[in-house]
């Protein structure tokens, strides 16, 4: 890892660490806690969606099973330990989640592609219906819950948050080792043209098959704090096509395939929704805005924030004469040379 | 001489065409084999068929010596049989020399360990700069022209120490000193002791660069044989000129 990639990191997740502690407005965690959980699923979902170039919309269904997994699992039990009991299952949950998602990649990921889409997005709704029909299992359309959290009042999100930041650092420290091995190569081969991947003696189901598992058995665990956060979990919002849409935009507008693009559209867009919501009053209408930002994405940026800004770099540093090892000389160069870098080495 | 790879009694049909009817031909280890033929004669159908992208509906194909039940064109590339396109096909967004180190056919171990190993690596630069590429080396390979990027694929296909390479139309739509590099760097790898099956429409090149010449129509083989036997082949006239 590059000098400058550690400390990017280090800084981002030092401040990250940090808010809960220095901000205690339960508003502003909460925010916070949301961020986290669509900035991990947006990193998630990167692993199929961005680095292999599978379009999952299914992904909101491996969501819910973690979400299940553990409120089924704690709807008798107590949250023993100090109340960590479901945060120290999530590993058996994200296992669980994985292995499912190894028998369904090994169907679905025969197709490609919009068929691909299409294919995950049924598996969502074939999900819900099962989550709002298995009553004996799922309580159905009644929901389930889990155990109240004895957690401090003052503080009560910050476990949740702090979980949430590790599950993001998992999720960010397997797509950087992923872009750094056999893998990442491999998967990048894939999404270009799989054919030829195959053909020139690429492991193409077994990087594929191993994205698909790992990544929406992080979107499971993420289910799994989301479900103890919220503590009591229906079908509608535990199986959620917007659960999908919304990790799938973010990971589109900051830049799907590289590191820091899907956790960057993550911290955009949730607040941004957000603040729509208490602007316009709870309403739907930030809806209209996601489609609004798709379009605007499609249309502006189609390679997402990140590869456009390094792309943009690149061009006028080649037009400078400049080679990019050398310092950028103007402030307002220097700023953007830090974004820059970051596209530029994850655009390799 | 040995016999590298054996084509029996091919067939391929598209529902009512047969592209390959029952075709015959062998390939020896060590030299440089043209498979020339009109348009839609089946020389591509042919490629795809032995090199395993395409199931024949009959007949069989042996490669060194081995037939394989269910050709599959990650067991051929491993097992030392390569190929390039007719239209170069590269991965754009990789750098030329992550084009090379994908292609070096590795076993799955390789998923987990470095992106670029160090072998790899110096490998796939000694390969860039054999052809010409090393000032690409870690640019996106989308920045290169089509010339470029017909040599890149076949740089690629070379990372796996292939003992028999298909070029399917190695010199179309490049320009004329491109023909020439290409020529040699064809001439350079035979001497290094890989065999070639050239798929090509410059007829001049085919005469210089291959023997024998392997002449197919309507499906078929029609001729085989040095260059200049083929070229006075009555059958060839025919299929080429029609009466």
């Amino acid at each position: 890892m590059s000098r400058a990639g550690v400390i990017r990191a280090l800084l981002f997740f030092g401040l990250l660490t940090a808010l809960p502690f220095a901000v205690t407005e339960h508003w502003i965690v909460n925010l916070g806690v949301f961020t986290l959980i669509y900035a991990g699923l947006a990193s998630a979902w990167n692993l199929v969606g961005g680095l292999a170039g599978y379009p999952s919309l299914g992904h909101a269904a491996f969501f819910g099973a973690g979400a299940y997994a553990e409120a089924i699992y704690f709807q008798h039990r107590e949250a023993g330990a100090n109340g960590l009991m479901p945060f120290l299952v999530l590993p058996i949950v994200g296992a669980g989640v994985a292995v499912l998602g190894l028998a369904v990649g090994w169907i679905a990921m025969r197709t490609r592609s919009d068929v691909f889409a299409i294919v995950t997005i049924t598996l969502l709704f074939v999900a819900q219906t099962l989550a709002f029909n298995l009553n004996s299992l799922t309580g159905g359309s009644q929901g389930i819950g889990m155990p109240a959290a004895p957690f401090d009042v003052d503080t009560y999100e910050r476990p949740f948050y702090l979980v949430l930041v590790l599950l993001l650092v998992v999720s960010m420290g397997v797509t950087w080792a992923a872009l750094h091995s056999g893998v990442g190569l491999s998967l990048q081969a894939v999404a270009a043209d799989e054919e030829r991947a195959r053909g020139i003696g690429v492991h193409v189901t077994g990087a594929k098959l191993l994205a698909f598992a790992v990544s929406v058995g992080i979107a499971g665990m993420i289910g799994g704090v989301w479900a103890y956060y919220v503590s009591f979990i229906y079908p509608q919002f535990a199986v959620d096509p917007l659960v999908t849409i919304g990790m799938v935009l973010m990971a589109y507008l900051g830049g799907r395939g590289t590191l820091w693009g899907p956790v960057l559209g993550a911290f955009i867009l949730v607040p941004a929704q957000q603040y729509l919501a208490y602007q316009y009053g709870a309403t739907q209408l930030y809806l209209i805005a996601y489609a609004a930002v798709f379009l605007l994405i499609m249309l502006l940026l189609p390679r997402g924030i990140l590869p456009s800004l390094g792309h943009l770099l690149r061009r006028r540093r080649a037009a400078a004469g400049r080679s990019p090892d050398e310092p950028a000389q103007d402030p307002a160069d220097h700023a953007g040379a830090g974004t820059g870098t970051v596209a530029e080495e994850m655009a390799r | 001489m040995t016999t590298l790879l054996e084509v029996e009694h091919l067939t391929k049909r598209f529902g009512g065409v047969t592209a390959v009817d029952d075709c015959s031909f062998t390939v020896q280890d060590g030299a440089i084999t043209g498979l020339i033929g009109p348009n839609g004669s089946g020389k591509t159908t042919v490629f795809n068929l032995v090199t395993g992208y395409l199931q024949p509906d009959s007949g069989r194909i042996l490669f060194a010596g081995r037939a394989l039940a269910r050709p599959d064109p990650a067991a051929l590339y491993r097992a030392g049989l390569s190929r390039t396109f007719q239209h170069a096909r590269i991965f754009p967004r990789l750098c030329a020399l992550d084009n090379l180190i994908v292609a070096a056919g590795h076993p799955w171990r390789s998923l987990f360990t470095r992106r670029r190993g160090h072998a790899d690596t110096n490998r796939a630069l000694a390969l860039l700069e054999e052809f010409g590429l090393a000032a690409h080396a870690e640019h996106p390979a989308a920045e290169l022209s089509y010339g470029q990027r017909k040599l890149l694929e076949f740089a690629s296909v070379l990372m796996s120490e292939p003992r028999l390479v298909l070029l399917d139309e190695p010199t179309a739509g490049v320009n004329p000193t491109l023909v020439a590099t290409m020529e040699q760097h064809i001439r350079r790898r035979h001497a290094m002791g890989i065999s070639f099956l050239i798929v090509e429409h410059d007829m001049n090149l085919v005469m210089r660069l291959c023997d024998p010449v392997i002449v197919m129509d309507r499906g078929t083989r029609i001729a085989a044989g040095p260059p200049d036997a083929v070229r006075a082949d009555p059958a060839v006239l025919d299929a080429y000129l029609g009466q």
